[in-house]
Order: structure tokens, then sequence, then C-alpha cells
């Protein structure tokens, strides 16, 4: 089989990393299915770039594998580079050049390239293509990156923190690229971020990273269906968070405490009930709720 | 066709915009054969994953809300919401709760709220089956 056969556009499997003595990436397995957006949720320092890296070969996978449509970066970073529409999280782009001549610099690399596609982007991000790229505003570099990263209609569009620092209408710009990307196009989309937000409106699956470790993936639908949010209600004040088997946070005091759990609903009430409390509210927690829960949770 | 989603919900984004076309249909302002908006219309529009858009229609056909015809676009459905009566209630149990708790805030009692509940359906009568 033709590795970019392969239905999956990521495919990580027991990814660890080691800097000194920090371990920054633990284990990570995941996989990101061709046609739609993956987001990466993680909080600052959690992993994601340098995940991101491994992706595209900057980073040698020191124990596990990576794939990119079935093909190893570091192996072969040309079968997996001219695949990918890339955006840094810093967007390193040559600040002496003028933005007409970025654009005709990156066109020289790709045989792809859609010059058509390229000026009608260059003039919906509203750039002047004789400014010099030092002199563009934050807002301003990040759309000239994305615009380099579309011009050539990749088949995986990778965003590390693409509207991290940027104004509102600028995040709007990218989420649209986003949408446009999978709805006109098919193609894939990988991101990462820490605005649970972004990650709410445009990701059909997610996975989401702490400390170097996925501490939960799957379908954002299925994820929010799965978690509930419940509201207990003690006879007496607890003076520390009640022990109920199933939750994975529990944040009040006295006699209410709001739990965070997933699964089977009635196994958790059971055993709130065995604890001593019972069920006053339940409700549909947030990505951040549920996030927080996580990235609180200790490994079992 | 003004929806909006709101992502500080726990409820996914989907079921946010099924509920709320649904509520359109029921309170009168989409009539059957209507025509919605099509996938990445609403997708852009509301800046969310047109799969999450596909997935809410695909929801509302499958509960007959709206039909598909070939080749054209999606309409809604002339039997109206065959949603099923637990269903229905259970969307109504939430709001009531919330009703009742802000009606015992303000010192007003259940049969006077029933009461008050009864004269405002009145009011708003008249407008339905335009």
């Amino acid at each position: 089989m033709n590795p970019s056969d392969t239905l999956k556009a990521v495919e990580i499997a027991g990814l660890s990393r080691r800097f000194g003595a920090k371990l920054a990436l633990n284990q990570v397995s995941l996989q990101a299915a061709r046609g739609r957006v993956f987001g990466l949720v993680g909080a600052n320092g959690a992993g994601k770039t340098t995940l991101i890296k491994h992706l595209i070969g900057r980073l040698k996978a020191q124990s596990g594998s990576v794939r990119v449509f079935g093909f190893d970066p570091v192996a072969d970073p040309v079968a997996v580079l001219s695949r990918i529409g890339y955006l840094s999280e810093n967007r390193d782009l040559p600040a002496w050049m003028r933005v007409d001549e970025l654009l005709r610099y990156t066109e020289a690399f790709y045989p792809g390239w859609d010059r058509a596609y390229a000026g009608q982007l260059r003039e919906q991000f509203g750039l002047d293509p004789r400014a010099k790229i030092k002199t563009l505003s934050r807002g301003e570099n990040a759309k000239a990156g994305l615009l380099i990263a579309l011009a050539y209609r990749p088949e995986l569009l990778l965003l590390d923190e693409p509207s991290s620092g940027l104004d509102p209408v600028v995040r709007r710009d990218i989420l649209e690229a986003i949408i446009r990307t999978v709805a006109d196009e098919g193609r894939t989309v990988f991101f990462s971020s820490h605005l649970l937000e972004e990650v709410d409106r445009v990701a059909d699956d997610l996975a989401m990273i702490d400390n170097g470790r996925i501490v939960l993936a799957g379908a954002l639908n299925e994820v929010k269906e799965n978690h509930h949010r419940l509201v207990l209600r003690f006879d007496s004040p607890q003076s520390s968070a009640p022990k109920v088997a199933g939750i994975l946070s529990l944040t009040g005091g006295g006699q209410e405490w709001t739990a965070i759990c997933n699964g089977k609903l009635e196994e958790v009430v059971a055993a709130a009930a065995r604890a001593g409390g019972r069920v006053v509210a339940e409700g549909s927690p947030s990505l951040d709720e549920i996030f927080v829960a996580w990235a609180g949770a200790k490994p079992v | 066709m003004q929806l909006h989603v709101s992502t500080g919900d726990g409820l996914p984004i989907y079921l946010q915009i099924a509920n709320q076309v649904k509520y359109l249909v029921a309170s009168g302002r989409l009539a059957p054969g209507d025509e919605i908006p099509p996938i990445r219309v609403l997708a852009h529009q509301l800046l969310v994953n047109p799969n999450t858009v596909a997935r809410a229609y695909l929801e509302l056909e499958r509960e007959g809300v709206v039909q598909k015809r070939h080749g054209s676009g999606t309409y809604i459905s002339d039997a109206g919401s065959p949603l099923a009566r637990k269903e229905r209630l259970k969307i109504l149990s939430e709001r009531i709760d919330a009703l009742l708790a802000e009606a015992r805030h303000l010192q007003v009692e259940p049969l006077e709220l029933l009461r008050v509940i009864k004269e405002r359906s009145q009011t708003i009568q008249p407008k339905e089956n335009k």
C-alpha cells in the first residue's frame, strides 16, 4: 500500500520526548482523520508545540512513532512537507522582504501554488503588497503567515496557536480560513490552542494535553455529551472534598459541592448517595470546565 | 434565519442549532415549506465547523422537522415537529425550574405564577396560526 492511501492524516503512537530532566511528551498517542478538524488543547508549556514540531520533522521521535499521511516526517521530509501548510507559533517570516516578495519567494517552493487564490487572500486580508514584513502589525503578520500556508492548498493545514495574542477581527479571519479549508475543499486541519472557545467552534475531534500527557481525546460532541456537572448537597458541612468514585473534580465547600464527572451518570449518583450526598442540580459542563477537571485529575 | 451559538454552553453546538430551528418552527418564525440555508452558508454565518451544521441538519431530518429535496435544498416539513412529547417536556422543564426559582425569589406563589402563565398565553395566542 502506498503510504499516502491511509485514512489518517496524522498518526502518533507512544511518542515520548525528553528535554534534559523535563519529560515534554509522555507516551502520546493520537490520530487525526482526513477531512476533519482536529484541535489540540492545552495550557502554555503543556507540550503542544513540541508535538507539532514532530509532525513537520523538526524534532525526531526519541521513542514511539510519528506518521503524516503514512510518511515519517524525518525520513521522508519532502513527502510530508509538500502536503502541509504550516503556521508556526512565532510566524518567523523574513523581516526584510516585502509582502509581494514573500509571495513570489514562497511560490517557488510549491508546484501547487495557486497565484489567483494567493492574490484573492491577500486582498481579503487587506495586506499591502509593497509593505515590508517588519512593518506589519502582529495581526497582519499572522495573516501573511496564514496566506502562504493556504495558497498551495495543502492537504493538511497545521496551525500552532494560530490566534494567540491576536485581536478578535484577525481571530475571525483565521477561524474562517479553517472553516473554508474543510467546507469547500474537504482538507484536514490540525491546530493547537489554549482558547477552548475556538476549539469548541471549529473542531470535530480534540485531544487535551497536560504536562506532556494526553488526558482526554475523542470526538468533541461525544466528549461534551459524556461529561456531566452535578451539584451535590450533603446533610452536614464537609470540611474537605468528599470522596466520591467516578468524579473527576469536586469544588465547593460546606454542604454544597460541584462535581464534574464522565461516564455512567447513575453510577456516580449512586456513589454520591453512599457518601451522603444527593444531586440537587444537573447540567452540561463547558469545555473549559471539562479541561480544568481533567488537568487537575491525577492519573490512575 | 438568525441563530446564535454560545461556546460557554455545555450543550454541543449541533444541538444548539437543532434546538433553535425547532424553536423557530414552534414559534411560527419558520413555516412549513420555508428553505433553511445550505450547510456551508450557515457554517460561515455562525463561524462553526460545517460538519457540525451537517450533524444538526441530520438530527432535524431524523426527527422530521426538515426535509431534504433532491438537488435543491433543505426545507421545513409540512408535518411540523413530531418530537416525542417526553422530549418536548424535558426541554421545557429546565426553563420551568429556572422560572420557579425566580418566582420563589420574588415571593410569587406557584399558583399565582400559573395564573400569569395562562394570562400571557392568551395574550400571545392570536399571533399563532397566521
